[in-house]
């Protein structure tokens, strides 16, 4: 490609974006803002996440784009083929061997390791934004650590359903001091935040911020003593196809009688096994 | 004994236009104090910079803290301020709106603070919560309603359970009984006197409303145009005024 300088943005812009990463690693869990570039795709398709990606990409990385947990869903599918021609960098489907991964509302099933990148696209970056909608106060309550009104929502929510019942976008604490949204992730992905021998960031694109959590950094999700955080998933369900009992899965309806099947959101996850299993029974 | 509260030549302007002048007193702990005037006298504007809701242009609000002993609340960083606001101090709005969460239920409310100052555990919260709607004659069984559910008195008692139940020891009131109407208006003032009796709580109440700081202060100011008038124990200065604004102010009084 001789078209585009390599991964799409100029290098002044991406000297930009790497400035803001490198300070919201040097803070974890602080938004840092950025000037958030036009992408060519519409907001709320990851263009937070791309303009982060574009910033870390290297020639020699391998990328691996998921949404929902899947790779071949229109926006994994989108991104992937447009970092393939705009930056010519190798793509892969399995977590294991990608150098980046870009992920939307899911973190891969399979362990980290150290040296992989976790971009996280964000819709919105404030955890306190419903509860106080004024960005300068919230800022301030960032700054002077006045988080009760989060744990005021908590109580508010097993006052009215008898448990949290915030099932995404579960917020945490990092290092005990700011409160983060960790982006639509389900909240059965919260414990695998804590501690990632993975780099993670988190760009919104609409927002103009970032956020990391710099690999093994301590995060954890808010309760109540009594009540505590419980990494949920649909209760009692293996995954029709693979038999999985530990991942993360997604509830398809499958006719209109009430016809229903549970399936691994994580779509490598679930090939790797039924190949592993394949194997095994040849 | 310290004073709780010790203000030395308080000012504030907006622009060139004088909010209140040269204002000095003494609140010793379990102590009322009353503060009348007219409208645009300046009332509201010295309690919220004693409430440390604004910057006042002059002078020292020295207050008693618990752990550091008397500190000036003007020069203190921010999140000392507020910490302050969240635990030994209390301000009951005139309407209850502005001190209420009105999309969080009452129990939330009133656990809102407890929560602010570190409470994790939710049957503790919960249960003080219950405790202090009871307190404030509310039927515990609407711990669970919105504020919106409520009528205007109780939405007022409410205001003040969600105040006092991180055990204040100074709370600021703005007008606490305008906009109900009389009977609720007793009733209110009964309770606020029984709970700052029993509790033996400092208060600076701000009213234009005689009766209330007859029955709840035991000494009054009054300003005008942003300065003090007079000053002196309540039922010496409603029944002896001296200066010609509050001889005028407490024969304005209606008599029924």
């Amino acid at each position: 490609m001789t078209e585009y300088n390599f991964a799409y943005l100029d290098e002044a812009t991406k000297r930009m974006l790497r400035r803001a990463i490198l300070k919201a690693v040097a803070i974890p869990g602080y938004q840092v803002p950025f000037s958030s570039r036009e992408m060519p795709m519409p907001y709320g398709w990851g263009t937070g996440g791309v303009q982060v990606t574009a910033a870390c990409l290297l020639p020699e990385d391998t990328l691996k784009v998921i949404d929902q947990g899947a790779d071949d869903t229109t926006n994994a599918v989108s991104i992937r083929k447009f970092f393939a021609r705009v930056a010519g960098v190798a793509t892969t489907e399995a977590t294991a061997t990608a150098s980046v991964i870009q992920t939307r509302h899911r973190i891969p099933e399979t362990p980290l390791t150290e040296g992989q990148i976790l971009v996280f696209q964000v819709p919105i970056p404030e955890p306190l934004r419903f509860l106080e909608p004024r960005e300068t106060e919230t800022r301030t309550m960032h700054a002077l650590e006045d988080y009760g009104l989060m744990q005021v929502r908590l109580y508010e929510d097993i006052a009215k359903h008898g448990e949290i019942a915030r099932a995404y976008a579960y917020p945490v604490r990092v290092e005990g001091r700011y409160i983060m949204d960790p982006s639509p992730i389900p909240k059965f992905d919260n414990p695998k935040l804590d501690n990632s021998p993975a780099l993670q960031l988190f760009g919104a694109g609409r927002e103009c911020r970032i956020y990391a959590l710099p690999p093994y950094t301590r995060v954890e999700s808010l309760d109540f003593d009594d009540y505590p955080f419980t990494a949920s998933k649909a209760a009692g369900q293996v995954c029709a196809i693979c038999g999985a009992e530990d991942s993360y899965l997604d509830e398809v309806i499958t006719d209109d009688a009430g016809g229903r099947m549970f399936v691994c959101s994580d779509t490598d996850y679930c090939a790797t096994r039924v190949a592993a299993q394949a194997e095994d029974a040849a | 004994m310290t004073p709780l509260l010790q203000v030395e030549g308080l000012s504030k302007f907006y622009g060139t236009h004088l909010g209140c002048g040269d204002v000095n007193f003494t609140l010793w702990p379990g102590e009322v104090m009353g503060i009348v005037g007219e409208s645009g006298s300046g009332k509201s504007t010295l309690l919220n910079c004693l409430a440390g809701h604004m910057a006042p242009d002059t002078g020292r609000v020295i207050f008693d803290t618990r752990t550091d002993g008397p500190r000036d609340t003007v020069t203190m960083t921010e999140p000392e301020r507020r910490w302050l606001a969240r635990t030994d101090w209390a301000f009951v709005h005139q309407n209850p709106r502005d001190g209420l969460r009105m999309n969080v239920s009452a129990g939330g409310n009133v656990g809102d603070r407890l929560m602010a100052v570190g409470a994790r555990h939710y049957g503790d919260i919960r249960r003080e919560a219950g405790d202090w709607l009871e307190r404030v004659e509310i039927d515990p069984t609407r711990i669970d309603d919105r504020p919106r559910a409520f009528s205007g008195g109780m939405q007022q008692r409410l205001q003040i359970a969600r105040n006092l139940v991180t055990g204040p020891r100074l709370v600021f009131m703005d007008e606490p009984t305008g906009g109900l109407d009389v009977s609720v208006q007793a009733r209110l003032l009964d309770l606020l006197r029984g709970l700052v009796r029993r509790l033996g709580l400092s208060a600076v109440i701000v009213t234009h409303d005689l009766a209330v700081v007859r029955l709840l202060a035991d000494r009054l100011m009054v300003m005008k145009d942003g300065c003090v008038v007079e000053q002196g124990l309540t039922d010496q200065v409603l029944d002896d005024p001296q200066h010609a604004y509050t001889q005028l102010l407490v024969s304005s009084v209606l008599q029924v």
